[in-house]
């Protein structure tokens, strides 16, 4: 701690120069022993880091260029680009799983992100038990993705409640489908059961944004005679911007990196109408043990997460 | 719409003759408010209710309620039978154990790692500090489904040791083990963030009090800063302990060992063509309801952590 020594010299008289001697080197001996103990103090979880989350990144990089096994007798070869031109140029189920996660995302993105800013403003209201809402809305964040694909897997079938309830909602007008297992509506049916999971998350990160939103601004707006939905589009959403990057941003890593609900409900099928690139990677780098080409499919991810969190600096950098 | 249509100063301002009018305009507007509330918690619930109530039906009931609102009602032929015959055919037992072992370890071991880590880069003056918290915000950005598949390879290499016919040996591979879940999910950089935040809100002359009686940083940690940091340990513990416990793609790939595996790999017991329903219904209730007990109890620490989990951007 060097801050008493800095506040002594400058007063500079002599005795005090002497006691600021002696400080200064107790704070030296201070600040060396500080050293020591945070060493001490941040080695365990360095450490950790390092070796399972650095070495696996760098590994990613390093072993996307090879052809390592995931168990093999021969090291793993230096292979150039050769995933990687396998990827783009021969194999149509990697193209297909890219662009199934780009829909994906492109759908639920907005979709998500608007629902929960709904709900958010729903449970914002000054009413009684709305905290009760908040808490049921909640109930599916908390709830295992395992859990709720396997369900929803039950629910979506053929002669399931998806299409009872469809069939009573609509007085039998509407035929319901096998929708997991026709490819024209499996990835709807997935992206339905996704926002379904999550919104709840992004209701509660919406509304932390509304509550920093001062009252006072709502005041003088109504002063100005502002009805409801211009207080929303001139006070409640600017002050969301900087949330509504984050939640964005949020949304879409999380939609990119689609697996559980492929695992569990569809795998990939039918005819490749759900397969989603880290499906795709776990498919190649772990059940069929070509773990170079899965940890080329995995960057390939990667580099597309790190663009989606380059427009997000991009994006909160403009405001400032 | 949001709270500021409410009461506020021009409403008190009205005419007094208005008011019953007024007061069935609010009355209106309140039901306004419950009605799309209440629509979005029917839609939210239905098939959790479902999953519950069909846990104690017979497979045969489950399908014939379906196209009846019974669906959704604990009525017919009741029973615990489905729950029976998940612990009879399936180790749920066991794979409860797993899981609670796994979870326990990674948020306790956890807390304790990232929080002195986090006590180092927010209270002491040290050489490499800033590097390394700007290395561990920078760690943020990767997705565990990025270094996944690596990270199998990696884990297969790694030592370990074995005891064989009473000797401890070198062997490698950590696949099929207790460690491989809990050791590569014990330091968390979002953690290591969470608690670095919180301690620089704690005075400086806190610490230098203590200096001056002596006391050693370590001492200065647990005597001092722990105890006034129960909101971060709190929002740490609960956002590491439900990826914990929903933990899937890590130990599908790197345990094939059935004892070893947690709930959610169990699961794929359910995986096959013509499923027992009210035993799957019943399994996911089971592993299901102590979460969603935990979260009703801690209701209001659960979503503020999760708001907290927002500042990250």
């Amino acid at each position: 701690m060097t801050v008493p020594t800095q506040q002594v010299e400058t007063h500079g008289l002599p005795l005090r120069e002497a006691r600021a001697g002696a400080r200064r080197r107790r704070a030296a001996r201070g600040a060396r022993e500080g050293n020591r103990s945070a060493y001490w103090m941040v080695a365990p979880a360095t450490v950790l880091l390092v070796l399972f989350l650095v070495v696996p990144v760098l590994l990613a990089f390093g072993l996307s260029f090879t052809n390592a096994r995931l168990i093999s007798p021969n090291p793993p070869r230096f292979v150039g680009l050769d995933n990687f031109v396998r990827a783009f140029t021969s194999d149509p189920t990697f193209v297909r799983s890219l662009v199934n996660t780009f829909v994906f995302a492109a759908v639920v993105v907005p979709l998500q992100a608007g629902l929960g800013l709904v709900m958010a403003i729903l449970v914002n209201q000054k009413l009684k038990g709305v905290t009760w809402f908040r808490v049921i809305f909640f109930v599916p964040v908390v709830t295992s993705i395992v859990v709720i694909s396997i369900l929803w897997d039950f629910m979506y079938q053929g002669d399931g409640l998806i299409n009872s309830m469809i069939d009573t909602i609509t007085f039998g007008a509407s035929q319901g489908t096998d929708w997991l297992g026709n490819p024209d509506t499996a990835l709807g049916a997935i992206i339905v059961l996704s926002i379904w999971q999550a919104v709840g998350f992004h209701m509660i990160i919406w509304l932390s944004g509304l509550q920093t939103i001062p009252e006072e601004l709502y005041e003088a707006a109504r002063m100005d005679g502002a009805n409801a939905w211009q207080q929303f589009k001139d006070v409640t959403w600017p002050g969301l911007r900087s949330t509504m990057v984050f939640i964005l941003v949020t949304i879409t890593i999380a939609a990119l990196g689609l697996f559980v609900q492929i695992d569990v409900m569809t795998q990939g099928g039918p005819r490749d109408s759900t397969t989603t690139l880290v499906y795709h990677a776990v498919r190649k780098g772990y059940r069929e043990q070509e773990t170079g080409y899965g940890a080329a499919i995995s960057l390939i991810f990667f580099v597309i997460v790190l663009v989606v969190a380059l427009i997000q600096r991009f994006l909160t950098r403009e405001k400032d | 719409m949001s709270a500021t249509t409410t009461t506020g100063a021009p409403r008190r301002e009205a005419p007094r003759v208005r008011s019953a009018e007024a007061g069935r305009r609010g009355r209106r507007r309140k039901v306004l408010g419950y009605l799309p509330m209440v629509l979005l918690a029917l839609f939210f619930l239905f098939p959790l209710v479902f999953m519950f109530v069909s846990s104690l039906k017979p497979d045969a009931q489950i399908l014939g309620d379906i196209d009846s609102p019974q669906a959704f009602l604990p009525v017919g032929d009741i029973s615990t039978d489905n729950y029976v015959g998940v612990f009879e055919r399936v180790p749920v037992a066991r794979f409860l154990l797993n899981s609670v072992l796994v979870t326990v370890l990674i948020v306790g071991l956890g807390v304790i790692v990232n929080s002195m880590a986090g006590f180092a880069l927010s209270r002491l003056e040290w050489r490499g500090r800033k590097v390394l918290l700007t290395v561990i915000i920078a760690t943020l950005i990767v997705p565990f489904e990025t270094i996944a598949i690596p990270m199998v390879y990696w884990v297969s290499k790694l030592p370990t040791i074995v005891i064989e016919d009473g000797l401890p040996m070198y062997d490698f591979g950590w696949l099929n083990s207790y460690h491989v879940q809990i050791v590569p999910f014990i330091a968390n950089a979002f953690s290591i963030f969470l608690f670095t935040q919180y301690f620089s809100t704690i005075p400086k002359s806190f610490d230098e009090a203590a200096r001056i009686d002596g006391a050693g940083w370590f001492t200065i940690y647990r005597k001092i800063i722990v105890p006034l940091s129960g909101p971060a340990f709190a929002t740490v513990a609960i956002l590491t302990f439900l990826p914990a416990w929903n933990q899937y793609l890590w130990p599908l790939m790197v345990v094939q060992q059935e004892e070893l595996r947690p709930v959610m790999v169990g699961m794929q017991y359910f995986f096959q063509v013509n499923p027992a329903w009210g035993e799957v219904m019943a399994y996911t209730s089971l592993i299901t309801l102590p979460v969603l007990v935990m979260f009703l109890a801690f209701q209001r620490a659960f979503v503020s952590s999760i708001a907290s989990s927002g500042v990250k951007g």
